[in-house]
């Protein structure tokens, strides 16, 4: 086969991928937000669910969560009387999502407890809520400093794709395995698919930039 | 059974424990490949910093290049990519030193930035004052540099090394008997996932809470301000 019949398989592998990387990317930002907002949180409930979500899914493997999803879940839910065998698409973004939202969460507080103490003295000052101070003050000041973590992470999510490829998802990963047993043209296949990554990688990065000028804007606001 | 060792069906209580030694088997595995990876990560990476550092052009860019290639592929199709096609070429390495190589490249890519950032924070003045006192550019990377550089390079390291653990699991696709394998095959067999795929999540909860305490002691201990030469 010559190689540009291996496009159009891959290409379908492809659009897989550029949709798994942004649905998870999404969610994963939410979840993000969610934990690391938390984590800073006064409440100790809250607290806790989020510190255990980071250090639970920062602290074990990508593939192990994803596995426990698909596999082990399903048991635990008939053991409680429930349905809950996900759909290989929904195991897949769930489990990219959590995992790239808890190394999020640390970014996102990071970037909130760098904000100066005299911006939340002042927001005191003027009688904000604690609410107010975290929403008009504390996040866009913290928001443009979290972008270049960000971009990193969109990028890691991208290549994290590829796993769920081990579920049977007819991601890139899994075209080029199919191919590769179908034709045995290991090398033609794996450096086109290389490549591709590579792609699809730059454009990430480069829309992270745009964003990250986006919201660069809300740090000079404030003059 | 898996190495010889049976498991006890009777009870959830009885087959985790009976498949715990099963497990401790596979994490021996995960452990060996994660320290071999680390260290073809070191040493690649510091090829690729001072490749990436060279005054010529002509090879820096290209080190620039391939790294920034290496960091935006996926660990997974890099692994393929090195156990399909280098037996193509006469290279056939067992599964393991092949996942290892992968695990290896991919994060040399990263150590190599660190070893260049490590090597960068050292303040210009440092430099100016080993010439004043007539170092030679040797002297002064062995004795002004590197004793400076290495307290910061460590502990960021470290942290690369609980990341090359947590993507040790890929290597299960090309038949390497890591933890994640060993508890999948022990599902297969016994119908049951949700023990030995939870076992394996503490486990590795385990490891880099261990792994990361060592880091952090690390980087308490070593001295901000460079390491003594006496």
């Amino acid at each position: 086969m010559h190689w540009t019949e291996y496009l159009n398989p891959l290409m379908q592998g492809a659009w897989l991928t550029v949709q798994l990387t942004l649905y998870s990317t999404i969610l994963g930002a939410v979840l993000a937000f969610a934990a690391g907002i938390g984590k800073t949180s006064h409440n100790r409930i809250v607290k806790a669910i989020a510190v255990t979500y980071i250090e639970v899914f920062r602290g074990t493997s990508l593939l192990v969560q994803l596995f426990w999803l698909y596999f082990a879940l399903p048991i635990l839910g008939q053991t409680v009387g429930l349905d809950l065998r996900l759909p290989p698409v929904v195991a897949g973004v769930l489990a990219l999502a959590l995992n790239i939202g808890a190394y999020g969460a640390e970014v996102v507080r990071g970037a909130i407890q760098a904000v100066s103490k005299d911006q939340y003295e002042a927001a005191k000052a003027l009688n904000f809520t604690r609410r107010q101070t975290l929403w008009s003050v504390a996040l866009p000041q913290a928001i443009p400093e979290m972008m270049p973590s960000f971009g990193n992470l969109a990028v890691q999510n991208l290549k994290d794709t590829a796993l769920v490829s081990l579920i049977s998802l007819g991601d890139l990963a899994f075209r080029a395995e199919q191919l590769r047993n179908f034709t045995q043209d290991s090398t033609t296949i794996y450096t086109m698919v290389l490549f591709m990554y590579f792609g699809m990688a730059l454009v990430v990065t480069a829309l992270m930039k745009t964003l990250e000028r986006y919201v660069g804007r809300w740090r000079s606001a404030r003059g | 059974m898996l190495f010889g060792i049976e498991w006890d069906t009777s009870s959830d209580l009885a087959f985790a424990i009976s498949i715990l030694p099963i497990l401790l088997r596979g994490m021996i595995v995960t452990i060996q490949a994660t320290f071999l990876g680390f260290f073809v990560a070191l040493v690649l990476g510091l090829i690729f910093a001072a490749l990436k550092a060279a005054p010529l052009k002509i090879i820096s860019w290209p080190a620039g290049v391939l790294t920034e290639f290496i960091r935006d592929t996926p660990l997974l199709i890099q692994l393929f990519f090195l156990y399909y096609v280098l037996p193509e070429y006469g290279l056939v390495l067992p599964a393991f030193l092949t996942g290892a190589l992968a695990l290896g490249l991919q994060y040399s890519a990263y150590t190599a930035e660190v070893y260049r950032a490590g090597i960068e924070a050292i303040a210009k003045g440092q430099h100016e004052a080993a010439r004043a006192l007539n170092f030679t550019s040797l002297r002064t990377f062995t004795h002004v540099v590197l004793p400076q550089a290495v307290p910061r390079i460590i502990p960021a390291m470290g942290n690369y090394l609980v990341s090359i653990m947590k993507d040790v699991p890929v290597l299960s696709v090309v038949t390497v008997l890591e933890m994640l394998n060993v508890a999948q095959i022990v599902g297969d067999r016994t119908f049951n996932y949700l023990i030995p795929l939870s076992m394996v999540g503490g486990l590795y909860m385990i490891m880099t809470l261990v792994a990361s305490g060592g880091v952090r002691w690390l980087d308490q201990t070593l001295p901000k301000r460079g390491l003594s030469l006496k």
